[in-house]
């Protein structure tokens, strides 16, 4: 299954960090999203990143994780050469990961 | 007592019926308007050196010219950071805006002191490597995000509408509840929680359905017609996020999770001029329809240091964009790439930094996998940031210029330039940023 099958996914940023909260749609989900989203993998998903650039919170009572990911931004918004500088169109990419049955 | 707060705006561009339907329907005791983007300050700066009465925020009239009445109808106090470089202009354009509208008396405070041009010279900027003052003539704004003490005061004093420049997105709420319900300035707990609603509204349509639909997955009924959120707030601090019968849009236990960790880091430390919030330990329950119930933040004591934004010029972007549809359209949008690339290199001395990239394949989302099929058309777009205008000009130019000197089939080409006005920040300690407040009737 994809991600998207189980979570949906919010996209926030503030000067070069990017942050993406991941959240499972269903409680029963919990266990296998905390399981299958270690910062390894986000960071080799999204490619070009170090696991180290790579923090994650977890809040069990919500079923949610918090990537936090610095320098992800091209240098932040202001001077980004990025089209989409904010990054607000990555985390969505997320949705696409397989996650194990 | 229960406070009704809502949410007006969420960025500087938002949409203006909803805030109107929360201030003829809403009951509301606070209307909060969030306008305020990071480098807003550090653009409105050079407008007010040209001129005096300028430096606020252009949609400010607009904005008030549509709920002033209403809300001095209904007894609605407005509280705005559209002052932005300017608050104290902002506020006579306020009393303006009244007086046109017959609503003589009407009370509007301008809180000030978030400007800390005059003292940013040592301020240690992370992501320059350099101090303000070495930036020079290129710095141009430095601004303290201030708390929530001078808002507050200002509506002890009576101010019906208070408006300021650079002050924490949470603090225009918490200003409000902390005059509503006097919490003491060292109830960490409670100022933890009330941050939590204002960092729950500050966005608007965010947690009432807007950024969140995603077809077949995640659907919102009336997107079209969406409301913006209030709060009823307890005395406690507990409180329930909800929007109006009638308005599109929802409010479920999903949207709030989204918002509550939007531009969050460690959930556990939310740090605020006025607190460290604390909200990995926050709940959300489903109470009634479009009725989320939000308890459980915690608060610990602020850090004594405010975070500082300094705006500095940082060149110009010079863009252009052009497309290509059929078979072959990567390889002629990658052919595009490289001539451009290559007819700019006389110029590297002047182009800091450049990049080229087809949208519809990889300019968003990273490159494309390997095995990706070839879409039915690509846009290829070159941007470049350059140490002069001409040059940016230049970019945008060669972009153009693709037309007859380029691939095989090129369309639709656009280009533009713009300043860079960077962002660095650095923190300050609060005993150096004073706040205070003027208050005028219309």
């Amino acid at each position: 299954m994809k991600l998207g099958d189980i979570a949906h996914v919010r996209t926030g940023d503030k000067g070069d960090t990017s942050n993406i909260a991941v959240v499972a749609f269903r409680e029963a989900d919990w266990p296998r999203l905390e399981a299958a989203l270690t910062p390894a993998r986000v960071a080799r998903f999204l490619g070009g990143l170090d696991a180290a650039d790579v923090s994650r919170y977890a809040l069990p009572q919500l079923h949610a994780l918090n990537f936090v990911i610095r320098g992800a931004l091209a240098g932040g918004v202001t001077r980004s050469l990025a089209l989409d500088a904010h990054g607000k169109c990555r985390g969505a990419t997320l949705l696409a990961l397989d996650i194990p049955e | 007592m229960t406070i009704r707060i809502g949410a007006g705006a969420g960025f500087a561009g938002d949409r203006i019926e909803p805030a109107v339907d929360l201030a003829e329907r809403g009951g509301l005791d606070f209307l909060v308007f969030e306008c305020l983007a990071e480098r807003t300050i550090a653009l409105a700066q050079p407008a007010k050196l040209a001129d005096p009465s300028a430096g606020y925020d252009r949609m400010l009239e607009r904005r008030m010219r549509a709920v002033l009445g209403p809300c001095r109808r209904n007894g609605t106090r407005i509280v705005s950071n559209m002052g932005a470089a300017n608050p104290v202009a902002a506020a006579e354009k306020v009393r303006e805006v009244a007086r046109d509208l017959g609503l003589s008396g009407l009370k509007v405070a301008a809180v000030t002191g978030d400007d800390v041009l005059d003292r940013a010279g040592d301020l240690d900027l992370a992501e320059t490597g350099c101090t303000a003052a070495e930036l020079g003539d290129r710095l141009v704004s430095a601004n303290a995000y201030i708390g929530a003490a001078s808002l507050a005061a200002a509506l002890d004093a009576g101010a019906d509408v208070v408006i300021c420049g650079r002050a924490s997105d949470p603090a225009l709420f918490l200003g409000p509840l902390i005059h509503s319900f006097g919490w003491a300035a060292e109830d960490w707990d409670r100022l933890g929680k009330g941050t939590l609603v204002g960092h729950l509204l500050e966005c608007a349509a965010q947690i009432t359905g807007g950024y969140f639909a995603d077809p077949g997955a995640k659907d919102v009924p009336d997107l079209a017609r969406i409301g913006f959120p209030l709060a009823e707030v307890e005395e406690t601090g507990d409180a329930v996020v909800t929007k109006l019968d009638g308005t599109g849009g929802m409010v479920t236990r999903a949207t709030c999770i989204e918002q509550l960790l939007y531009e969050i880091h460690d959930p556990a430390a939310y740090v605020q001029p006025d607190v460290i919030a604390d909200f990995s330990g926050v709940r959300f329950e489903e109470v009634g329809r479009d009725r989320v119930a939000v308890t459980g933040a915690t608060g610990r004591p602020a850090s004594g240091r405010l975070k500082v934004s300094a705006g500095y010029r940082d060149g110009w972007i010079g863009e252009g964009q052009i497309s290509y549809a059929g078979p072959g359209c990567v390889a002629r949008g990658r052919l595009a790439i490289d001539l451009i690339a290559a007819r700019l290199a006389a110029r590297n001395g002047e182009i800091v930094e450049h990049r080229g990239e087809l949208i519809g394949w990889d300019a968003v989302a990273g490159p494309a996998p390997r095995g990706t099929p070839e879409p039915p058309e690509v846009r290829m777009r070159y941007a470049a940031r350059c140490r002069s205008r001409d040059t940016a000009a230049i970019v945008a130019e060669e972009v153009e210029g693709l037309y007859l000197c380029g691939p095989s089939g090129g369309g639709g080409a656009t280009g533009r330039v713009r300043e860079v006005v960077g962002i660095a920040s650095g923190l300050l300690p609060a005993g150096l940023v004073e706040t205070s407040f003027t208050l005028s009737e219309a």
